[in-house]
């Protein structure tokens, strides 16, 4: 027993550490500190003759509860409740080598996407007061600035085999070309639909990259999908602060008789831009768990609300039968593409066993009625098309109400599967993951394939 | 008799800084002086001793440094400032001010003790 006694004691010290190092208000010092003193109790008390393991009971009770003791320590310390984002120094060394690696990284991505945006300058394409030709020429191209760095700084992250380096490298060559290769007149809508179908298709070229070797599971890829959300959210928040930056940064100098205009508009605005989208990807990667993800939040705060809106505009279509405006197909589209977002955000943050729950009835409700919301727009608008004949426009518009629509629908279908618990909630989360290279393949189908079908209208 | 919350707290700055003028000290050493100054009386805790260290060292009060004790075990020490001395003496004389106001209204014009406090507690 006296040999075994210290080795005991040593244990109980272990497992004591262990269970107050879980505490965030206790920093590791504090937790040194309060063993110091424990000590200091359990030899006083076993210099009155307890046994050392009657000693430690004794002096972990003396100290009082934990919860109380955590209590007064955070209210000196309450900074440790918000958590930070530490960019240097801290206590785990090879942890902290990695993150100022990248760091370094990020910064190295950040001032390549924000020289790259200028290079074309190099060529005769000025940002500011430029022809239409450039400001076409920056249309088709402006997602080819940044995207290429948050996957190399993401394939960086995740130290991607050589064969994803080169598929990364071969796609994104790719979008370079079709993005450039045709002769599409500068005020043509084939110039918009790549403007805006591009940067999709290239955003899951991106995904790719997040991935990496991993690009088969559904997990990884709805990792992805959370992903996207917070970059999005932190962009925004970033754009931001970057709007009243170039606000000052205007009306300061003009207050001195200096015009800033180019400068903003030329370097600021694209130059930050482009640095933003790979700060964004680094900001989500380093805080992945610092703070609870946004999203999410956003989603549950905002499903009952978009689901009260559309039965009541469900209720007013019916009720007034108003005719449709032959182009608001794109609003329906961007509603769905919002449900489809509300729904997407909400089966990301689910817990995958929890059963079906009020929110899932919501949800399902949110589904049906922008499906039976969209089923009455497409009817009436496929027989105007019908009747006005087709443009790239209104092809693409189409297809994506197609894509999104399938989608929707059969996710209501296993949505009502998980209600009457027919089918487990991960068949709903591995659809809308397997259903993702479907929106990379409908883009690169109207980047690539629409501008020589229309003539290059 | 045990000393009241609120007592405890407002006299632990001044006690603290007090004992720590007389040396510097870790924080059990700390907790055992109060407890053997007051007859075990005034109900001292480590939830209160250590944010109020790390209070004071926020404030300037004190400086601390870490010191090897056995093994590869090391003991936060506390050692008290030029800034907590002046701090000591202000907090000294308000605390004296206080308990003369009250000896002079327990003791009375005429000496006659109207309220039944032992007297050894007000010397």
């Amino acid at each position: 027993m006296a040999t075994k006694g210290p080795d005991e004691l040593e244990a109980q010290f272990e497992q004591w550490r262990g269970y107050v190092r879980r505490r965030r208000e206790l920093a590791a010092t504090d937790v040194e500190e309060l063993e110091d003193h424990l000590r200091g109790s359990v030899a006083e008390l076993t210099g009155l003759g307890l046994r050392p393991d009657e000693a430690f009971l004794v002096a972990v009770k003396r100290m009082g509860s934990l919860d109380e003791l955590s209590r007064e320590f955070a209210r000196e310390h309450s900074e440790r409740l918000w958590k930070q984002l530490v960019l240097s120094g801290g206590a785990d060394t090879s942890a902290v080598a990695r993150s100022r690696q990248d760091i370094l990284v990020m910064l190295i991505c950040a001032t390549g996407a924000a020289l790259s945006v200028k290079v074309p300058e190099l060529f005769g394409q000025h940002i500011v007061s430029g022809p239409d030709e450039t400001a076409a020429f920056y249309a088709r191209n402006f997602a080819l600035f940044g995207l290429p760095w948050l996957a190399a700084f993401l394939a960086w992250r995740r130290r991607a085999r050589p064969a994803v380096i080169g598929a990364l490298v071969g796609l994104f060559v790719a979008g370079a070309v079709a993005a450039n290769v045709y002769r599409l007149a500068d005020d043509s809508q084939s110039v918009v639909l790549t403007a805006v179908h591009l940067p999709i298709a290239l955003w899951v070229v991106v995904g790719l990259a997040y991935v990496a070797d991993e690009w088969r599971t559904s997990r990884r890829r709805m990792d992805f999908v959370r992903f996207s959300g917070e970059w999005f959210i932190y962009l925004v928040l970033m754009g931001l602060g970057g709007g009243v930056l170039m606000a000052f940064t205007v009306a300061i100098f003009n207050a001195i008789g200096i015009d800033q205009g180019d400068f903003v508009g030329g370097w600021l605005l694209p130059c930050g831009f482009m640095a933003a989208v790979v700060v964004a990807g680094w900001l989500v990667e380093v805080k992945q768990g610092v703070i609870e993800n946004i999203a999410p939040v956003l989603t549950r705060l905002f499903t009952p609300l978009f689901a009260a809106v559309m039965l009541a505009f469900l209720v007013a279509l019916l009720w007034t039968n108003h005719a449709l405006d032959r182009n608001m197909l794109i609003i329906f589209n961007l509603l769905l593409v919002v449900v489809l977002g509300l729904l997407l955000y909400a089966i990301s943050a689910r817990d995958p066993l929890a059963p079906p729950g009020l929110f899932d009835r919501l949800q399902f409700g949110l589904v049906v009625s922008a499906l039976l919301i969209d089923a009455r727009v497409l009817v009436e608008i496929t027989g105007r098309i019908g009747e006005w004949g087709t443009t790239p426009n209104r092809a693409a518009a189409l297809g994506e109400n197609l894509v999104l629509l399938v989608n929707l629908a059969w996710s209501a279908w296993l949505l009502l599967g998980l209600l009457r618990r027919r089918a487990p909630f991960v068949r709903l989360e591995h659809w809308q993951t397997a259903y993702l290279p479907v929106y990379a393949l409908w883009a690169t189908v109207v980047v690539v394939v629409f501008p020589p079908v229309f003539a290059y209208a | 008799m045990r000393v009241a919350k609120d007592l405890v707290a407002a006299s632990a700055t001044p006690i603290v800084l007090g004992i720590l003028a007389e040396g510097e000290s870790y924080g059990y050493a700390i907790l055992k002086r109060i407890h053997e100054l007051s007859g075990g009386e005034l109900d001292w805790t480590e939830g209160l001793l250590y944010p109020l260290l790390h209070r004071l060292e926020r404030l300037g009060y004190v400086e601390s440094s870490w010191q090897a004790v056995t093994g590869e075990r090391r003991r936060k020490y506390y050692s008290i400032t030029g800034a907590g001395r002046a701090e000591l003496a202000e907090q000294r004389r308000q605390w004296e001010t206080v308990v003369d106001t009250l000896k002079g209204i327990w003791l009375g014009p005429g000496g006659e003790q109207r309220i039944g406090i032992p007297p050894a507690h007000l010397a």
